[in-house]
């Protein structure tokens, strides 16, 4: 097998240019099902038997939902990365995934509450899936925080990535928090083994917003991750002369 | 894959492995305090204290829902497959209090075993459809026979 495309994307400056082709499509992908889920998801889907309109919700916690933990996953993995293989951008890539998942964290949380007052009766309950996706925010935070409270780059990518690596193990207990304990929030909807729990007219609005909130994922942290990049190599001499183009000098 | 990575590979995973088990037993070890609430058949058996608040959580047994008509006083059953535990609560009921639904309840168990909620919260599930189909579904389970139509519904 031919590793030099993995080598050579593992270079910041090699990354720093291709991902400049790759924005503009990732962007308008994104931004395209992002709306298309979206405005199908909450003008046109068919409402809820039981829950009326309030389930339409539904079409941005799943989403953000997903990407609060499926970030994390990719963390960890950049963790791994940054740990055995010592590749740069590796960790740049762990430091500008920690705020978006955040992000995705809070959002899955606030519409989570906004759900559950019309329909469980309640905005907060202390059950197993609401307890084990807050401290995955707090994970998040740590991570940010850690980042900043380490002045040493290179400390700072390995702390990071072993704090990454311990919280890591919260993920598979969000997944099965709903089958291993009695809880208040519901089972999974969407799942890879069964045939999904919902109706085809609610289902493709859901999938289209999930595909649209993984584009615009990727979209921000290639955004995030060229600016670390030209940030962290502000001495090399290809930044320089990237800057002196720019400027026209 | 040269040693030294081997190494370190290897290293994460044994700190993996370690912070999993970790968190396995202590898991283990709070499993009854993890749950939500006490399911029905856990408060027939008296795994549930008496007297105490609890919270407690079933489905509602259809046709068990009685109402007192002089108060706000709501009797039923429920259930998870097993036992089934009288509830009793004085209040308004949340909007999706159904027959068939779930419900989580704070409350007690008094001597007879039955749970006398102060609060309750309706617990939905995880299959979502349109009224048509669930009317569909209704229509075919009063005359069997019928299709429910063939739309991507479990439950």
């Amino acid at each position: 097998m031919n590793w030099t495309f993995f080598h050579k994307l593992g270079s910041p400056k090699w990354f720093y240019h291709l991902s400049g082709k790759w924005l503009p499509w990732l962007g308008t992908l994104a931004a395209l099902s992002m709306i298309a889920g979206l405005v199908w998801g909450l003008l046109f889907a068919p409402p809820d038997y039981l829950q009326g309109n309030s389930y339409r919700i539904i079409f941005l916690h799943v989403p953000t939902a997903f990407l609060a933990s499926a970030v994390y996953l990719m963390m960890a993995g950049a963790a791994v990365v940054t740990l055995v293989w010592k590749v740069k951008l590796a960790d740049v890539a762990l430091q500008c995934m920690a705020p978006i998942g955040s992000s995705f964290c809070l959002l899955a949380l606030i519409t989570g509450a906004i759900w559950g007052k019309p329909t469980w009766g309640t905005w907060w309950v202390w059950d197993a899936r609401l307890t084990s996706m807050l401290i995955l925010l707090f994970l998040y935070f740590g991570v940010i925080a850690l980042r900043g409270a380490i002045r040493s780059a290179t400390t700072a990518a390995k702390a990071c990535a072993v704090l990454t690596l311990v919280g890591v193990v919260n993920i598979p207990i969000i997944k099965f928090s709903v089958e291993w304990w009695n809880t208040l929030h519901q089972g999974a909807t969407l799942t890879l083994t069964e045939k999904p729990a919902m109706a085809v007219q609610m289902l493709w609005p859901l999938l289209i917003s999930i595909l649209g909130f993984y584009l615009f994922f990727g979209a921000v942290l290639v955004l995030r991750m060229r600016i670390e990049i030209l940030n962290r190599e502000r001495r090399t001499r290809w930044v320089q002369k990237l800057v002196a183009d720019e400027m026209g000098v | 894959m040269n040693p030294v990575r081997r190494q370190r590979l290897l290293l994460v995973l044994l700190l993996l492995a370690g912070v999993a088990t970790a968190i396995a037993l202590a898991l283990f070890a709070l499993n009854e305090n993890i749950n939500h609430y006490f399911s029905p058949n856990q408060m027939a058996n008296g795994e549930a204290p008496i007297g105490k608040t609890i919270r407690g959580g079933g489905i509602v047994v259809p046709e068990s829902v009685e109402r007192d008509p002089d108060s706000l006083t709501v009797t039923f059953l429920i259930e998870t497959g097993g036992a089934e535990v009288e509830v009793e609560y004085t209040g308004i009921l949340p909007d999706l209090f159904r027959e068939g639904q779930g419900i989580v309840g704070t409350g007690k168990l008094d001597n007879n075993r039955r749970f006398i909620a102060d609060e309750l919260l309706a617990k939905h599930d995880e299959n979502y459809m349109p009224p048509e189909v669930q009317k569909a579904i209704d229509e075919a389970h009063a005359t069997p026979g019928q299709s429910a139509g063939s739309v991507g519904v479990s439950g």
